[in-house]
């Protein structure tokens, strides 16, 4: 019997693509549903609690992050004080430059830049390290040796994400507003001093909560997708490269998705 | 065929029955029968992708089939609850085909983790353990502070048994124990199964393609093909069966070889085997 490959016709294609897509996000819905399950007896129960994960994760994907996140955060206030400056000063409105970069910044970008980054660093690493050991049997052989692999490799992620992201949110802020300051002060003559004052005046403390509120939701996306994403590589190594991607343009269109609607919420609700 | 239901004092270890393993079209077993008896070394052959890895991920609770059933150590696999399949987990020990050895723990903590985890032992104790298994499996103690990454291919495969051995199981699984080592380090693993068994009262599942492993070790060995069991009895029985699933392992240069090889020196005979009365359940 000599094998025929027939090519799919482009209907059948796009079938087989749309069942595919479909499937998989049946099994990202039964993995969140899983994880949740997990996470909720290990609340319960914090004797099942897996510290050492837990702890190293929070040092590699939160004090890890430091320094990237702050230089792209405070590069990206610059920019943004760039930006308006021009605008501004044909207004002689120099001094809006402090509500621009402290509102757009809490609200919006420092969140946004920070769960993109973490997406890129930590997500991937996590759908690279749960790839390799699926295709190591590592998970296997820790399901053979009656360890769950939710416990090990899943909660302290996600936990350690929850954890970690509002508080790098919170370091973005700072670092973007401060490359704000300094480049109003270069554009605009603003000084520091009165952007402080203008800053406290017209940021309130609703929209640095606002912004930092979205980093719980963004840090579930990211360590989950890494996760799911990994479990589900199969066969050989090239496979690990192909999941790993596959998580970093998930999580990274999941956090924006998720950030548009935060936004149409917030505007329904007033905020 | 030499069907096994001869000796009623023989207890299954693993009973499957009418076992059907479907991935989407493509059918893996069909009707698959088989039983293991207690304390004997078991062996599983086959063309490739004839579902023997499969068969063993479905007996060690890896993978659910599409129908039938499979009984291990008595206990029946369907719908086996969380707790239940923990305590038979720690029954059974599997040597997996590249290890699964963790990249993160040194050998001797990867040996002790089963320990850690369902054992209230004190670190030193446990050490203590996991250096055994390591010696038994012939380590040399220093290799214990290794990293899996630094091992060759057959000290991965001996860490994986200590690592499979350390709970002291009464079901060993390996999964091609002797694939891709050199002769020397397949002969070594050789050694190693042997003694096993020579410890009495291990029964032992393995997955082989080793003309020299199935001659020389095996009591019984199945051999799948069309997902089904076309044949099983010892090598010497098979040898002696015309179906053409099991011809091709015996036909052809290498298992002639193998035969006149194995049929020289036979292994311990299986009566002396099945009647030693060393191990006793706890
Ligand atoms: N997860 C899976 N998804 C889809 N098909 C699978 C999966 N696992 C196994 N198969 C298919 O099932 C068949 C049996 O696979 P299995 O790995 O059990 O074969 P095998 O007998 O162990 O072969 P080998 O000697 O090459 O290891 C193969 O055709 C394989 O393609
Ligand atoms: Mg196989």
């Amino acid at each position: 019997m000599k094998p025929r490959i027939v090519k799919p016709s482009p209907l059948e294609s796009l079938g087989q693509s749309a069942a595919t897509a479909l499937e998989e996000v049946v099994a990202l819905l039964s993995f969140v549903g899983e994880s949740a399950v997990a996470l909720g007896q290990c609340i319960a129960h914090p004797s099942r609690m897996r510290w050492r994960p837990l702890l190293y994760n929070i040092g590699s994907a939160g004090v890890g992050a430091l320094p990237i996140v702050g230089l792209l955060s405070f590069l990206l206030g610059i920019v943004v004080a760039y930006q308006g400056s021009g605008q501004l000063r044909q207004y002689g409105a120099n001094i809006f430059v402090a509500d621009l970069v402290g509102i757009s910044m809490l609200r919006e970008f420092a969140p946004l830049i920070t769960a993109i980054i973490i997406a890129g660093r930590s997500g991937s690493a996590y759908a690279a390290q749960i790839g390799t050991m699926a295709v190591t049997e590592e998970i296997d052989a820790m399901r053979t040796l009656g360890i769950a692999p939710l416990d090990v490799l899943v909660l302290p992620k996600i936990l350690a994400l929850l954890i970690v992201l509002p508080l790098l949110t919170v370091f973005a802020d700072v670092c973007g507003v401060f490359g704000g300051m300094i480049m109003a002060r270069a554009q605009l003559g603003v000084g520091f001093e009165e952007f402080i004052d203008r800053f406290t005046k017209v940021v309130s403390v609703t929209t640095y909560l606002l912004g930092i509120g979205k980093a719980p939701v963004f840090a579930a996306i990211i360590a989950v997708v890494g996760c799911f994403q990994g479990f589900r590589t199969k066969g050989g190594a090239d496979s690990v490269g192909r999941q790993t991607t596959r998580s970093v343009v998930q999580s990274s269109f999941l956090v924006i998705v998720a950030d548009a609607m935060f936004s149409i919420a917030f505007s329904a609700l007033d905020l | 065929m030499a069907i096994t239901t001869t000796m009623p004092e023989d207890v299954a270890v693993i009973e499957i029955s009418k076992l059907s393993t479907r991935f989407g079209e493509h059918i893996v077993h069909t009707g698959l029968d088989l039983d293991v008896r207690r304390g004997e070394i078991f062996a599983v052959i086959g063309g490739s992708g004839s579902g023997k890895s499969t068969l063993l991920r479905e007996i060690i609770l890896l993978h659910r089939p599409n129908a039938g059933s499979i009984r291990v150590l008595g206990v029946d696999l369907q719908d086996i609850d969380d707790a239940a399949a923990l305590a038979l987990r720690l029954r059974w020990g599997v040597m997996f085909q590249h290890g699964g050895l963790f990249g993160s723990l040194t050998v001797l903590e990867n040996i002790g983790l089963p320990l850690r985890e369902h054992r209230t032992l004190d670190n030193a104790a446990v050490d203590a353990l996991a250096a055994q298994k390591l010696a038994l499996t012939g380590l040399a103690p220093e290799v214990g502070a290794q990293y899996p990454s630094e091992l060759s291919g057959g000290m991965m495969k001996r860490a994986s048994l200590a690592r499979a051995l350390v709970l002291e199981p009464e079901l060993l699984f390996l999964d091609e124990p002797t694939a891709g080592l050199d002769p020397e380090s397949a002969g070594e693993v050789d050694q190693l199964v042997r003694k096993l068994r020579d410890g009495g009262g291990l029964t032992i599942v393995m997955i082989t393609h080793d003309l020299d492993l199935l001659w020389q070790l095996a009591d019984r060995v199945a051999v799948l093909g069309d997902g089904k069991v076309a044949g099983i009895g010892s090598m010497a029985e098979l040898a002696q069966m015309d179906t053409p699933a099991i011809r091709k392992f015996f036909d052809g240069p290498r298992g002639r070889a193998a035969q006149e090889q194995g049929q020289q020196k036979p292994a311990v005979p299986q009566s002396e085997l099945i009647g030693s009365p060393s191990w006793k359940p706890k």
